[in-house]
């Protein structure tokens, strides 16, 4: 698995895009505070983005600290928690985000199977 | 737990009260204030009721705003769950009075990507804890985390961090969770939560089900440590330690009669003690329940209140049978003395029966409780289970002054004292009932095997059931131990007949002896006529004899006259002598 692993991923690359050109991401982050996981988290965040979705993407930081309730509207337990609210399914990811492959993976980039 | 007791704990550490019906008094005052305690058990035994009783109770008795996590059920589920106890929660929730919040979790839906933490978990809690002002909190089944959220390491360290958090914050909490293999919990929570940790169980015992509560560990607290019983009902939980009952209740030296006269009679004349504990045992239809339905109408008579548990028969059907010996309760179940109360014993588990009961004598407090029968509880080998329960409902009623009536059914093949070992020490009057096998048929024996504080009668007696009521029949002891039934009869009649014969052996003998003296007399007759006739010729043979010598006397004088002799009295001499020698000749 691991062999071809930059392969596949490299051809998923070419693969998944052509379907999402068309649609409009919408990503929401959520932190608590300005700590030093929320912060990496944003700027792994951030990198994927441009390389993947370069220009189709929209990024919304919420901060729990200042808005308490929408931990419970959202169901958030973890922090950094990574929401892709589109396109739908809405999908989850916990962490920093340093690990691009499962962000890719729970961001449905590329398949579970890589 | 005594008062000073509970005093003597809160100077070392501060208790929150829990109100749940019996647990501050195992505890010693309530759960550890500003501090967590785990509650865990396996799937059903009501850790999730302990937990919001808790918090309902905390906000409506002491004012303890609450917060309710919920990571299983959701805020409808929960309050439509506990809605069956009693409580009003979406009332509490109105008045911000309990905050209800379910966290959701789904693995599927979560991808992991480098480290996290929790922080939104304790960011919702806070929020919770501030929205209401709230002093005690619940996280129900905190485990669910483990199985929803990757990456235990980081699950555990942040679950330490929350309940250090908590214990900060003051907040007394209780956490709930799955019991595990082997351990407390199933995932190691006892470790983190060492301040109490009580333990649930729910065990099912031939069929039927035993709550048990034991608190395992309470730390800077004694507390009791036995397994208490408990039950969750419509009014949600009940502990009833058995140590919250002591031996202090007073004795009543009144007496109430049995309902049979005669049995009255055998102790002591007044029947049994007010507020003592009646046992009648026997084998299969020995008349147990009759005896129990004659001193219940005695009593409804008597204007007092009698509950009767009847496990075996339904109301109706026991009223019918006992028209048929002349007792008719259903006036009194009209006029409100008589409340029957009838269950299957196999219908809940002890404790439910023993709380059931309880709650059902606090509400119709009665004079007298009847439980008819006692062995309807025992399955397999649960005795000591059944001689708790009973052992804790006598006290209930004796600390009450209530009378209570239990028949037990025993079995025919085993001696009647052994089956009933297992009660005995609670019972102050125990009669049994018993077949007396004899002469192809059974007849019923009554005796007193004991009876605490009076005298009683140590006899078997034989009772009949008639269609006046039970009646106790007059002792008959023939050679061969007590005769009863027909035996009894035949023997009485053959004794009717032994009686005749003497009685007219008597007459007889008096007859003959009248003849013999008649016999007599006559023979005395025979004598006398035989003596008179005797008699009469003796005197006429002196008469002539007499005369003769008078003759003589006479003839003698008149030739001495006419002899003109001097010596008159000299021939006379000679004929008294003559007289006399042949009077001694004759």
């Amino acid at each position: 698995m691991k062999a071809n692993h930059g392969t596949s991923k490299a051809g998923r690359r070419t693969v998944r895009p052509a379907k999402s050109r068309s649609t409009k991401w919408l990503l929401r982050l959520y932190v608590a505070g300005q700590t030093l996981k929320s912060v990496t988290a944003f700027n792994n965040l951030k990198i994927i983005c441009e390389e993947q979705l370069k220009g189709q993407y929209s990024i919304e930081v919420i901060d729990l600290l200042k808005n308490p309730q929408l931990a419970r509207d959202d169901q958030i337990l973890a922090v950094p928690t990574l929401v892709r609210k589109l396109p739908v399914p809405v999908r989850n990811i916990i962490g920093d985000l340093s690990n691009t492959e499962r962000v890719l993976v729970g961001l449905d980039l590329i398949g579970h199977s890589a | 737990m005594s008062e000073t007791d509970t005093q003597s704990q809160r100077k070392t550490l501060l208790k929150s009260r829990t109100n749940i019906q019996g647990l501050d008094e195992i505890t010693g005052g309530g759960l550890p204030k500003g501090r967590p305690t785990l509650v865990c058990g396996g799937a059903g035994c009501g850790k999730t009721l302990f937990a919001m009783e808790f918090l309902v109770r905390g906000s409506l008795d002491f004012n303890e705003p609450g917060v309710f996590i919920s990571f299983e059920e959701t805020e409808k589920e929960l309050a439509s769950n506990v809605a069956s106890l009693g409580f009003d929660l979406n009332d509490l929730l109105r008045r911000k009075k309990i905050w209800l919040e379910h966290i959701y979790i789904d693995r599927g839906e979560i991808e992991q990507s480098g480290e996290f933490d929790l922080e939104g978990l304790f960011i919702r809690i806070h929020h919770a804890i501030e929205s209401i002002g709230a002093r005690r909190v619940v996280l129900d089944t905190v485990e669910s985390l483990f199985s929803g959220l990757p990456s235990p390491q980081i699950l555990r360290a942040e679950l330490r961090r929350l309940l250090r958090w908590l214990k900060t914050k003051g907040v007394t909490t209780v956490i709930t969770a799955e019991r595990g293999q082997g351990e407390l919990t199933r995932e190691g929570l006892e470790e983190y939560v060492s301040d109490c940790v009580i333990l649930l169980d729910h065990r099912v015992n031939d069929q039927s089900s035993i709550r048990r509560l034991r608190v395992v560990k309470y730390r800077g607290s004694t507390h009791g440590t036995n397994e208490y019983p408990f039950l969750i009902d419509e009014d949600g939980f009940s502990i009833l330690p058995v140590t919250s009952l002591g031996l202090n209740y007073s004795s009543s030296l009144k007496r109430i009669s049995s309902g049979i006269p005669r049995l009255d009679t055998m102790l002591s004349g007044k029947g049994y003690f007010r507020g003592s504990t009646v046992l009648v045992s026997g084998t299969a239809g020995t008349g147990k329940t009759s005896i129990a339905a004659q001193f219940v109408e005695a009593a409804c008579k008597r204007n007092e209140r009698v509950l009767f548990f009847t496990f075996e028969e339904s109301a109706q059907q026991l009223v019918r049978n006992m028209r048929s010996i002349g007792i008719n309760l259903e006036p009194w179940m009209k006029k409100g003395l008589l409340r029957f109360h009838a269950t299957r014993p196999t219908h809940y588990g002890l404790e439910t029966h023993l709380t059931t009961s309880i709650k059902l004598i606090n509400s119709f407090e009665p004079d007298i409780v009847v439980l008819d029968p006692i062995n309807a509880f025992v399955s397999g080998q649960n005795q000591t289970e059944v001689k708790t329960m009973l052992l804790r409902l006598v006290d209930f009623l004796k600390m009450k002054g209530i009378t209570a009536f239990f028949t037990n059914l025993t079995s025919a093949d085993e001696s009647i004292e052994i089956t009933d070992v297992y009660i005995s020490s609670l019972i102050d009057t125990w009669l049994l009932l018993r077949d007396i096998e004899f002469g192809g048929e059974r007849n019923r024996g009554l005796y007193v095997l004991k009876s605490r504080g009076m005298e009683h009668s140590n006899q078997i007696r034989e009772f009949k059931l008639t269609n006046q009521g039970i009646d106790l029949l007059d002792v008959y002891v023939g050679p061969g131990g007590v005769l009863t039934g027909s035996a009894r009869l035949s023997q009485e009649s053959k004794d009717d007949a032994e009686q005749l014969l003497h009685r007219q052996e008597i007459v007889r003998q008096q007859i003959s002896l009248e003849r013999k003296r008649k016999a007599m007399e006559a023979q005395i007759a025979l004598l006398r006529s035989e003596f008179e006739a005797e008699e009469s010729q003796a005197l006429k043979v002196i008469g002539i004899d007499k005369a003769r010598d008078e003759r003589f006397t006479h003839d003698m004088a008149r030739m001495a006259k006419s002899r003109m002799s001097d010596v008159l009295t000299k021939p006379a001499r000679t004929v008294k002598n003559g007289k006399g020698i042949r009077g001694s000749t004759r």
